[in-house]
């Protein structure tokens, strides 16, 4: 486990507790268990939500795992990171009738849980086709591919840059949903199925992945996005100035110093913006401010978790839009800003500064989709590799998912489409 | 302001409320107790050659969540001495001169009979209830379910006690038997004034399936146990209400089985009951759940325009009848409302599974709302019994109907029947 245990981001709590026994099986046995279940719909993995809820009111636990896995094999993660509200939960019926919703991500993350704890593994590697499967990135889209094609029976092999896998659930999840440890014992749970063959530290360029496209019989690109994006603006190099993804992954993989921070700002409106705005005042600063160049309504982050960064005591600056980075003596002091208007442009108008010790731009990531950009047949659109419903790419040989495919969504939306990639990679292997 | 007052077979208390002969009127304490709660009656749990008792003594059967929906005991009678007993009935009985005390019996010998009743009677009992049901342990002695199950021997025991007993015999019958009528007709030949029913159903509540000793478990071994709480309560309705309706009975029923609340309480008094008897829900919830049942029977008896309990008793017992003169040409259809339908989808299935493929997701996908096929729907009920929004289904009568045929009509009459439905 190469993640230190002395991380900044250990000394969160989960924001949702665990469910005991008893609160599991209670919850459980208010489920109506649907007939075609909205939930079920509504999940990405389409996990039979009502089947495995059923199982943990039985004391069925293992079944229920079970059930989970059979659909999502990172269901212990998207137990906890899924935006359930959205999801299943959100369409659960009981909010028709005007009844708390079923609180589905608790008793997934308590079946989950239970499993990888004492280490029940529900799948084995099928016999050996001797084909042979790269995957490019190891985070969660690349799991759960190399699992559904470790059941298929063909060798794999991930290439990941970073020493450890799990990608941004690793290196990127808000810890009050789930810190690196649990991503951790994921990983390793996963790959207990076995034959996955790991090449750590390694970073491929353009030329290396194309390369693989002849070594191997498949290639699978989950390479998820790229660095923050920048504004461009004066002051950026300013101490103290720095992309969120970039920050949050510092907090998650190490430690970091917000001794000199009594104020700190992030600007965006989206959901790694919203993610930083709570972990800041979590590691203990006192304002912090979001500065978002829409109005609170045109946030594209999660309504619940920005009720809950409210609850926590940040604050919003709505209709601003940064101008310039402020600063003495090479640290930031604050954040210029310029009024926007309803349609989010500038407006002339008096300029406004926003005092902080420490900036965060949360505006977005840089796609990778160029990495692939010459491969043959492979078509990528604003840096994302364009695929069809079953992940393929216009490349015979080659299928991607999860981020750099999807442009950003979520851990589920990637665990859905590494195993639709894995599906089809079998479906043409057997042909081929 | 309705009258709660009774009287059932002689025994007068302020309300139909009384504690069954069972662990929650097991002593003076206990009782006095109860009444202070505001129950209007209570049997004395079953006196007799005080025993030993096992322990582990309960079980409960629990569903989805709830517990102890149903509920089973291996307790015998009193294990306390007579003379205690007897004392602490008559400190009751002093001190609520209004409720009514009756004291529950259980020996063998006519001789043992006689000198019981004369104690029970000096100490102030209102009634006597002779247990003619317990199914565990003391049947095995020769009493008990044992006594309930012969109707001779019930006649003969119920004759001694109406000879040695100055106040009202009630005759607490077994349910542990194939039709509940013989026995009745046994106490009343017997001479009882009135009978208790329904004593508990013969159990096994549960099996532990790591052990593999079926519960309650005293030490590696169990026995059978006597079944009650609310899951007994439609076995029990069914004897009771087939008593009322026998035009040979006609003696003064105290309800028992399953009673949890004042509903049901209605409804056992509309079966014939003129007093109820409550044991289990107090020993899940306490005495004070009668504060509940005397006004949500006031206030039902209000709503109706009763004002004595006993206009209710036995107001459904006409409408229970032979299947055969149910009308066949009645028809009914569900009827979902759309505007309270939360999409559950489980009329969907059970409808698909347990009735007759009547019900349908909706064909074009836009609702969650399912449509009925009426042509195909039998009016079972079984999708207004799942849907969890109640209101939401309703069984709605076809308006052109064939005249009422019944079975036994059509075939002593040659009464026209209706086409049937769902037999696709």
């Amino acid at each position: 486990m190469p993640l230190p245990p002395d991380r900044s981001e250990t000394r969160f709590e989960d924001f949702k507790s665990a469910y005991n026994a008893d609160q599991a099986v209670a919850e459980a046995n208010r489920c109506l268990y649907c007939w075609d279940a909205p939930c079920q719909t509504a999940c990405p993995t389409h996990i039979d939500i009502a089947g495995f809820i059923r199982k943990i009111g039985t004391g069925n636990l293992k079944g229920s795992a079970k059930t989970i896995f059979e659909s999502n094999i990172l269901g212990l993660s998207c137990a906890r990171v899924c935006p359930v509200e959205v999801l299943c939960v959100g369409d659960c019926v009981y909010n028709e009738k005007g009844l708390p919703p079923i609180n589905i991500g608790k008793l997934q993350r308590y079946a989950t849980d239970a499993a990888v704890e004492a280490g029940w593994q529900f799948f084995t590697a099928g016999a050996d086709t001797g084909k042979r499967v790269a995957l490019v990135g190891g985070g969660p889209a690349s799991l759960a591919c190399a699992h559904e094609l470790r059941r298929a029976g063909h060798a794999v092999t991930i290439y990941e840059k970073r020493a450890f896998l799990g990608g941004l659930n690793a290196t990127g999840v808000a810890p009050y949903k789930m810190r690196g440890d649990a991503a951790a014992r994921e990983v390793d749970w996963v790959l207990g199925i076995g034959g996955v063959e790991l090449k750590l530290g390694v970073t491929l360029d353009a030329a290396a992945i194309a390369a693989l496209t002849t070594a191997y019989d498949a290639v699978f690109v989950g390479l998820g996005l790229g660095p923050d994006s920048r504004l461009a603006l004066p002051g950026e190099d300013l101490a103290g100035v720095e992309g969120a993804v970039a920050f949050i992954d510092r907090m998650k993989t190490g430690r970091v110093d917000l001794g000199s921070v009594a104020r700190a700002a992030v600007v965006g409106g989206g959901n790694t913006a919203v993610d930083a705005v709570r972990e800041l005042r979590g590691l203990g600063v006192r304002d912090v401010v979001l500065v978002y160049r829409g109005s609170e309504a045109d946030m594209s982050g999660y309504t619940h978790e920005w009720e809950a960064a409210k609850v926590e005591g940040v604050r919003g600056v709505w209709h601003m839009q940064p101008t310039a980075f402020e600063g003495a003596g090479g640290r930031v002091s604050g954040v210029r800003c310029t009024p926007t208007g309803p349609d989010k442009k500038p407006l002339p108008g008096r300029e406004h500064v926003v005092g902080a010790e420490l900036v965060l731009v949360a505006t977005g990531q840089a796609k990778l989709g160029a990495l692939l950009g010459a491969l043959p047949g492979v078509r990528v659109e604003k840096g994302r590799v364009v695929v069809d419903a079953e992940q393929r790419t216009g490349n015979p040989r080659v299928w991607a998912g999860g981020d750099c495919a999807n442009g950003g969504k979520e851990v589920v939306n990637a665990a859905a489409e590494g195993k639709a990639a894995a599906l089809s990679i079998t479906r043409a292997l057997a042909g081929g | 302001m309705a009258d709660l007052s009774i009287n059932c077979a002689g025994i007068r208390a302020p309300n139909p409320f009384w504690l069954a002969s069972a662990p929650p009127a097991n002593s003076g304490d206990q009782v006095k107790r109860a009444f202070d709660a505001g129950w209007g009656g209570a049997v004395w749990k079953t006196l007799g050659q005080p025993i030993q008792n096992v322990s582990s003594r309960f079980g409960g059967h629990h569903y989805r969540g709830t517990r102890a929906i149903g509920f089973n005991n291996i307790e015998l009678i009193t294990d306390r001495p007579l003379e205690t007993n007897f004392r602490e009935i008559a400190d009751v009985k002093k001190r609520y001169p209004h409720h009514a005390l009756v004291v529950s019996l259980m020996v063998e010998t006519r001789e043992e009979w006689k000198e019981i009743i004369a104690r029970s009677i000096d100490a102030g009992a209102d009634g006597l209830e002779l247990n003619f049901g317990c199914p565990h342990g003391m049947c095995e002695r020769g009493m008990g379910s044992a006594v309930g199950q012969e109707p001779k021997i019930n006649e003969r025991i119920t004759s001694w006690a109406k000879e040695f007993s100055t106040v009202p015999v009630l005759v607490k019958l077994t349910p542990n038997v194939s039709d509940i009528v013989p026995h009745g007709l046994a106490a009343r030949r017997g001479g009882a004034d009135g009978v208790s029913l329904i004593n508990t159903i013969k159990s096994i509540i549960s099996v532990d399936i790591d052990r593999f000793v079926p519960e309650p478990r005293v030490g590696n071994l169990s026995t059978n146990g006597g079944y009650c709480g609310s899951a007994v309560k439609p076995i029990a309705m069914h004897m009771v209400a087939q008593l009322a309706r026998s035009p040979d009975f006609r003696l003064p029923i105290s309800g028992i089985g399953g009673i949890t609340n004042w509903r049901d309480a209605v409804e056992f008094i509309l079966l014939g009951s003129s007093s109820v008897q409550v044991c289990t829900e107090v020993m899940l919830r306490g005495y004070r759940i009668v504060e509940d049942m005397i006004e949500g029977l006031s206030d039902y008896m209000d709503g109706h325009g009763f004002q004595t309990v006993d206009q209710m008793v036995g107001r459904a017992v006409p409408a229970y009848s032979e299947w055969g003169d149910l009308d066949l040409n009645y028809d009914l259809v569900a009827k979902i409302d759309a505007s309270t339908c939360i999409g559950c989808q489980l009329c969907v299935v059970a409808c698909h599974d347990g009735a007759h493929q009547c019900i349908h997701p909706a064909p074009d996908g836009t609702t969650r709302v399912p449509v009925v096929d009426e042509a195909e729907c039998v009016g079972c009920n079984l999708c207004q019994i799942v849907c969890p929004v109640p209101g939401t289904i309703s069984m709605v009568e076809v308006a052109d109907r064939l005249p009422p045929a019944s079975w036994n009509e059509h075939v002593n009459e040659g009464a026209v029947l209706r086409a049937k439905k769902g037999v696709h």
